[in-house]
C-alpha cells in the first residue's frame, strides 16, 4: 500500500494538476467510500438473502477499519459519520447506535494505525475480531438500554460471526483495489 | 482557504472526530426524545429509495414466477386431476353455499338487520422487508392521497398481516403482527375464549392471557375480536398450534414471509364513537362553566 501524502510532500516532478487528473484523483479517493456507501444500499433493498441484515454491520465495520487503517484520506471522519447516519436512516433500530459505534471505531483504526498497517494480516484479523466484538456488544447494550429491553443476544453474535468471517475476504478485495483502481497515486 | 499554521491545523483536524463522536450521542438523544422526527426522516428516504427498492424486487418477482410456471407444467397431469375432483367437491358447497345465502338473507329480513358498512381499501405492493434484527415491517408503495391513515389494517389474500404505524407520502410502513411490539385482540372460534396475540420476532406468534379454564383446542381457527376502534371482528389471523403443553402460538395465515400485494382496509375509525355510559356524569365543558348551584327541575339525562 502506497501512502496517501500531499502532493508537496511527494518528492520528484508532478505533472501539472489539470481538471481530468484532480477528477481522476478526487475519485479514486472517493471509491472506498462509495463502495462501502453502495454496498450498504444494496444490502438494504429487498433481496431476500439469508443473514442479509445480519451481514450489513460486517462489512460496514470490516470497510471503516481496513480504510481508516491503510488510507484515513479514503475514510475520514465526516465520511464515516455520513455512513454511519445512511445505516441508521435506513435502518429501524434506535437512531445514532450504528452511527456511534462506527465513529468508535473508526477511532480505534485511527489512533492504532500505525502498528495495524505494519502487523501481518492474521494480526491485523485478530485485532479487528475484537474490535468488532466489543462494537457489536456496545452496540447490543445500547439497544438494549434504549428499548428497555434485553433483546436477544444471538442476533447479535450471528452478525459479529458473520463480519469476523466477510473481514478477510474484504481485505483482499480491499487491498487488490488499493493498488489499482482506488489508488490516488496511479492517476 | 484562511492560512493557518500546521499545528494549529493538525489541532483542529483531531477535533473533528471527537466532535462528531458528541453528535451521534446527540442523535441518540434526539432519537429518544423525539420519534416522530426520526419516523419522518426515515420515511423520506424511503420515499425516494421506494421506486429503486421496486426496480429490485421486479425481477425476483419475474424470476420466480418462471420458476412456479416450469414447477406447475410438470406436474401439470395430477394437477388437472385433483382439480377435477375439487370442482365436483366445490360444486356441492355451491350449492349449499347459495340455499345458506338465501336462508341468510331471508332471516335478515325478517329481523331488520343492519348490515355493516363496507370497508373501502387501497391495494399496493410491498417493496421492501425493513425487518432488522429487532423488528418485523415492511415497506408497502401505495398511493397515500387515497386516504390512508395511521392505524388501518393490512391484509392479504388470506389473512390479517398488521397494521399501519408510519405515513410518507408514497409508502407506508407496516407493522406486522409477528413484531415483538404488535399485541392484537383474537376470538378463538371453537373454544370461544378471548386473548392476546403477542408477537415474538420469529414467525408464530405467542398467544397470552388466554382464559386458563378453557385453553386453545390445537388447529382452531383465531380471528380478530373487535375491541380496538379500527379493527373489526372476525377477521382471520390464524390457526393454533402448541409448540409443547402449555404453549399455544398462532400460525398466521398470511404468508408473512414473502408478502407480495396487500390490501390497506379503512374501516372509519372516527364513524364510530362509543355511546355514554348510562348514568355517567357528562364532562363539563368550559361553555357551561357557569351552571346552576340547584340541580335543574328537568333532571338529566
Amino acid at each position: 500500500m502506497t501512502p496517501d501524502q500531499a502532493p508537496e510532500f511527494q518528492p520528484g516532478i508532478q505533472p501539472r494538476p489539470s481538471l481530468w487528473r484532480r477528477l481522476d484523483m478526487l475519485s479514486r479517493r472517493g471509491l472506498p467510500a462509495a463502495l462501502t456507501g453502495m454496498a450498504v444500499l444494496l444490502l438494504s433493498a429487498p433481496f431476500d438473502l439469508p443473514g442479509q441484515a445480519e451481514l450489513l454491520p460486517g462489512i460496514l465495520l470490516s470497510s471503516v477499519f481496513f480504510w481508516s487503517v491503510f488510507r484515513p484520506a479514503s475514510m475520514s471522519s465526516p465520511i464515516v459519520f455520513l455512513l454511519g447516519m445512511l445505516v441508521d436512516l435506513l435502518g429501524f433500530g434506535p437512531p445514532g447506535v450504528m452511527l456511534l459505534v462506527v465513529l468508535l471505531v473508526h477511532g480505534v483504526a485511527l489512533s492504532g494505525r500505525y502498528g495495524f498497517s505494519r502487523a501481518h494480516i492474521l494480526v491485523l484479523w485478530l485485532v479487528f475480531d475484537g474490535v468488532s466484538l466489543a462494537a457489536t456488544a456496545l452496540q447490543w447494550g445500547l439497544i438494549s438500554a434504549l428499548s428497555l429491553h434485553l433483546v436477544p443476544m444471538i442476533a447479535f453474535a450471528f452478525q459479529w460471526v458473520l463480519g469476523v468471517g466477510v473481514f478477510p475476504l474484504l481485505c483482499v478485495v480491499f487491498s487488490t483495489l488499493g493498488r489499482s483502481i482506488a489508488n490516488p497515486d496511479r492517476v | 482557504m484562511i492560512p493557518l499554521s500546521i499545528t494549529l491545523r493538525q489541532a483542529l483536524e483531531r477535533l473533528v472526530l471527537p466532535i462528531l463522536i458528541v453528535a451521534a450521542l446527540g442523535i441518540i438523544l434526539l432519537g429518544q426524545a423525539d420519534r416522530s422526527l426520526t419516523e419522518r426522516v426515515r420515511m423520506g428516504l424511503a420515499d425516494i429509495l421506494a421506486p429503486a427498492y421496486g426496480l429490485v424486487v421486479w425481477p425476483q418477482e419475474q424470476a420466480r414466477d418462471l420458476l412456479g410456471r416450469m414447477r406447475d407444467m410438470g406436474r401439470i397431469e395430477a394437477e388437472n386431476q385433483r382439480l377435477r375432483a375439487e370442482n365436483a367437491n366445490l360444486r356441492h358447497w355451491y350449492d349449499v353455499a347459495a340455499a345458506l345465502a338465501d336462508e341468510n338473507a331471508a332471516l335478515k329480513a325478517n329481523l331488520h338487520w343492519m348490515p355493516d358498512p363496507s370497508p373501502s381499501f387501497v391495494t399496493g405492493r410491498v417493496v421492501r422487508d425493513t425487518s432488522g434484527l429487532y423488528a418485523r415491517s415492511v415497506l408497502v408503495a401505495a398511493n397515500v392521497d387515497a386516504g390512508i391513515h395511521k392505524d388501518e389494517i393490512v391484509l392479504d389474500g388470506s389473512g390479517l398481516v398488521g397494521r399501519v404505524t408510519e405515513i410518507g407520502s408514497r409508502s407506508v410502513r407496516v407493522l406486522l403482527l409477528t413484531d415483538a411490539s404488535s399485541r392484537i385482540p383474537v376470538r378463538l372460534e371453537v373454544s370461544h375464549g378471548a386473548a392476546i396475540m403477542a408477537g415474538d420476532n420469529s414467525g408464530t406468534p405467542r398467544l397470552i392471557y388466554y382464559p386458563q379454564d378453557n385453553p386453545p383446542v390445537e388447529g382452531e381457527r383465531v380471528v380478530t375480536n373487535g375491541e380496538i376502534d379500527t379493527m373489526p371482528a372476525g377477521l382471520p389471523v390464524g390457526q393454533i398450534h402448541y409448540v409443547r403443553p402449555g404453549q399455544p402460538v398462532v400460525i398466521p395465515f398470511a404468508s408473512l414471509g414473502h408478502l407480495d400485494i396487500v390490501r390497506v382496509f379503512d374501516y372509519g375509525r372516527s364513524a364510530v364513537v362509543p355511546p355514554d355510559a348510562p348514568g355517567r356524569i357528562p364532562v363539563r365543558r368550559p361553555a357551561d362553566s357557569f351552571s346552576l348551584p340547584f340541580p335543574s327541575p328537568l333532571g338529566r339525562g
